[in-house]
């Protein structure tokens, strides 16, 4: 792993996340979203996309997103997966308080 | 007929797309599964698969809270199902080795076992000639993911009796399915609809009248389909399509049912829709 990478998936500040996150978007949905703006509501995403989005946060984040945290709200907007980060990387003791 | 989900245990043969998604319904569902491949290395895969789709479920609500989820047994032994009230055929769209599956497993359940087949396109006529008890056969066409769509398709065989079809109804219903019945003819109606439109929609792209993004945009945009249906083909998987088509066209002599040359390969080259990451779209990596 070099010192990029781990930089990267330690950074839990929320701006960080919330940057990382619209990139991964504009990447994987090829439009550029605004933070607040609800992807499944303005059908940019398919409900399929919610796994990959699981998926993608618990492995860029090093988190295990389970039981009641798995509801569609959580992952509706940057700023509600932004949310959700800090709030298990914090009941996970990892975050860095940055 | 019996709705109830703690009467039911599930035998369901086949642990690829179909097979996950079946048995992912009927766990989340609380209905027991014993789910049947051949290696173990396919049914640690689809363990790993299901419990995703699990979660998928959950996010998307689809699932009813507070029921505990249904015993998931995974085995090698086709010998397993024999326990079972239902069991679901959900192995590939090859018409001999549905015949050997489906004669196998007549041979080994009790009489009074709904024997349900999850074809594409095989007729179920033409499968009641394959198996013991051709009155408790019937086609249940579930659609993908199985968990997050309500409504299947149900196909009515010649041969099918009113037992077989009260009591795949009342599990249907304990599934939380909706059901719209049909009588039998190769294709049944969605697939006799929708794979010709694939495999044109296909075509489109292979003589670049269009690119998928636009086939797709097209038909999302201007008919109000949910998924267009190059997205459709990726998240079937290309390889069954081609298999589904392939039996349309032996079958039918449709020539829209004849797999294009894009398709084929696509199929070649491995790109098989979502489930390798790639098929007409990218998907960024494997997705189950």
């Amino acid at each position: 792993m070099t010192t990029e990478q781990t930089a990267e998936l330690t950074s839990v500040a929320p701006e960080a996340i919330a940057g990382a996150l619209l990139s991964f978007l504009a990447k994987r949905i090829k439009t550029e979203v605004a933070p607040d703006q609800d992807l499944f509501k303005s059908g940019l995403v398919s409900s399929m996309f919610a796994m990959e989005l699981v998926v993608h946060l618990e492995e860029a984040y090093d988190i295990a997103i389970i039981g009641p945290e798995l509801k569609l709200d959580n992952f509706r907007t940057v700023e509600a997966m932004t949310a959700l980060v800090l709030r298990l990387r914090g009941a996970s003791g990892t975050a860095d308080g940055g | 007929m019996v709705t109830d989900h703690t009467e039911h245990r599930l035998a369901i043969v086949g642990a690829g797309v179909m097979g996950t998604n079946i048995t992912t319904l009927a766990v989340g569902y609380g209905v027991p599964v014993v789910l049947v491949d051949l290696s173990e290395d396919v049914l640690s895969r689809a363990r790993k698969t299901i419990a995703q789709k699990l979660r998928h479920a959950q996010i998307m609500g689809a699932l009813p809270p507070d029921r505990p989820h249904g015993e998931l047994v995974t085995s090698v032994s086709l010998g397993d199902v024999a326990a079972a009230t239902t069991v679901i055929e959900a192995v590939v769209e090859v018409p001999e080795t549905k015949a050997k599956v489906l004669a196998e497993v007549s041979a080994l359940v009790d009489p009074g076992t709904t024997l349900i087949s999850n074809t594409s396109c095989i007729a179920v006529d033409e499968m009641a000639a394959w198996v013991t008890r051709g009155d408790e056969l019937v086609g249940v066409h579930f659609m993908n993911p199985s968990y997050l769509i309500k409504m299947v398709e149900v196909i009515r065989g010649t041969g099918t009796s009113d037992a077989t079809l009260q009591a795949v109804t009342g599990l249907l219903a304990a599934l939380g399915r909706e059901a719209l019945v049909i009588r039998d003819s190769t294709g049944f109606v969605i697939n006799r609809l929708l794979h010709p439109l694939i495999n044109t929609a296909a075509m489109l792209v292979q003589e670049g009248v269009a690119s998928a993004e636009v086939v797709d945009g097209l038909l999302e945009g201007c008919l109000g389909h949910s998924t267009g249906p190059l997205h459709t083909g990726d998240l079937i998987g290309l390889d069954n399509l081609v298999d589904s088509l392939n039996v349309l066209y032996e079958r039918r002599g449709d020539e829209s049912c004849r797999p294009c040359e894009l398709m084929l390969s696509k199929v070649r080259e491995g790109d098989l829709g979502r489930k390798t990451g790639r098929g007409f779209f990218d998907y960024g990596k494997a997705a189950s």
